[in-house]
């Protein structure tokens, strides 16, 4: 049980995929400045990533791995080399899924997620998520207690950026800083923040 | 020509995807703690950039409008796989290096974002330009991100001891923060500010 805890409390904190690996940035930054969007881009996001983290482990270990396909009598192929290209489909069909149930059967949630569901096709940290929990060999619990992980960890970053950000109209930028500029040093600050966390271990 | 000098270099100031579309940040800043990597990845990106528009611009009258991400996906894929194979066969350590962020190419909007804004409507010739000149003007915030972050956060410039470090007996006491996540937002941010008072009509 332990481990699994420590896995989610590495994705959240420690190794948060927007903050220490950079990931998703184009989405944070340029959702983030409202918290109530934001509240909603994250929902839609840990939805993604529990669901796919998972069944893109499984792709990878019975149809990908070396020797993967050994129950179809093909005991030294190594299709990883194919990785890339299955997970991005996979991702991309998933949330073509995700959004047509969506619309069927909960037409207020789709409503207000709109437009955010496709994007998060190309959003990196769900491919970013899928390539780190290949990297990391992680079975099927674990990648879906990852999955989770991730997606909380970025949902709680940027709703703290919406935070800020939503205080910050109030005061007095330089010119050429106003907007993206000031998001970035803001996002800098967070990620020096965040590095706090590094020094607990389990 | 006027045309084609556009395409090239708009890109690299007056349009650049980093600083002022904020495109493509995410793999931008995790691989420029050193130039090496910052510049593996530059090369392997205006390569991606171009190949793929050149690509789709060349079959953009035979694409569906319904499925035209998944094939600008499919290309864009391929074309990376190709590049992850290229660098681990050839360059084992660097593809080591960069982990995870060569596969993120796909993911990588400008890539993206330049197929659907110009390839789909634009010429090969043309379309093969923008992705050098988009890729160009990511590779030249990442080199300077790296340049900094390299020079002072380890003394070296590609590897090579630029400032003598306290650890090797010299005197440059290394700047720590240089090597981790938060250096490299401050950069891009600085970078963004001197951008928009140099050109101020580019700001918000």
């Amino acid at each position: 049980m332990s481990h699994y805890f420590m896995i989610f409390f590495n994705s959240v904190f420690i190794d948060n995929i927007a903050l220490t690996f950079f990931l998703g940035m184009c989405t944070f930054i340029a959702v983030s400045k409202k918290v109530s969007t934001a509240i909603m881009l994250s929902a839609a996001v840990i939805a993604v990533e529990v669901i796919t983290v998972p069944v893109n482990n499984l792709l990878y270990t019975f149809l990908l791995k070396k020797g993967a396909l050994a129950w179809a009598g093909f005991p030294n192929l190594d299709l990883s080399f194919l990785g890339l290209i299955c997970y991005i489909g996979v991702i991309a069909a998933i949330v073509q899924i995700l959004e047509m149930a969506l619309d069927k059967y909960f037409p207020a949630l789709y409503n207000a997620l709109g437009i955010f569901l496709p994007l998060i096709t190309v959003n990196c940290a769900i491919l970013g998520a899928v390539l780190f929990m290949v990297e990391r060999d992680y079975n099927v619990v674990e990648s879906t207690v990852y999955g989770a992980g991730v997606g909380v960890g970025f949902g709680l970053a940027i709703c703290l950026l919406a935070g800020i950000r939503e205080k910050l109209v109030y005061s007095d930028i330089p010119k050429g800083l106003r907007g993206v500029g000031v998001t970035f040093i803001i996002v800098g600050l967070m990620a020096m923040s965040f590095k706090a966390f590094s020094g607990l271990q389990f | 020509m006027a045309k084609a000098k556009d395409a090239l270099l708009d890109p690299l100031f007056n349009n650049n995807p980093i600083a002022l579309q904020i495109l493509g940040i995410c793999s931008a800043l995790a691989v420029t703690n050193k130039l090496s990597t910052a510049l593996t990845m530059t090369v392997a990106v205006v390569l991606v950039t171009a190949c793929s528009n050149a690509a789709i611009s060349a079959i953009r009258n035979h694409i569906p409008n319904s499925i035209r991400i998944i094939v600008q996906m499919t290309i864009i894929a391929t074309l990376v796989i190709i590049i992850d194979q290229m660098l681990k066969a050839y360059l084992y350590e660097m593809s080591k290096a960069l982990s995870v962020y060569v596969g993120l190419i796909i993911t990588n909007c400008i890539v993206m974002g330049r197929a659907e804004a110009y390839a789909m409507k634009n010429p090969v010739g043309l379309s093969f330009l923008d992705g050098v000149g988009n890729g160009l003007g990511y590779g030249i915030v990442l080199l300077t991100v790296g340049f900094v972050r390299e020079l002072f956060g380890s003394g070296k410039l590609f590897g090579v001891t630029i400032l003598n470090t306290v650890n090797d007996g010299g005197w440059y006491v290394t700047n720590g923060l240089m090597l981790l996540a938060p250096s490299a937002f401050f950069l891009i941010g600085f970078i963004i500010w001197g951008l928009r008072t140099w050109k101020p009509e580019l700001q918000e």
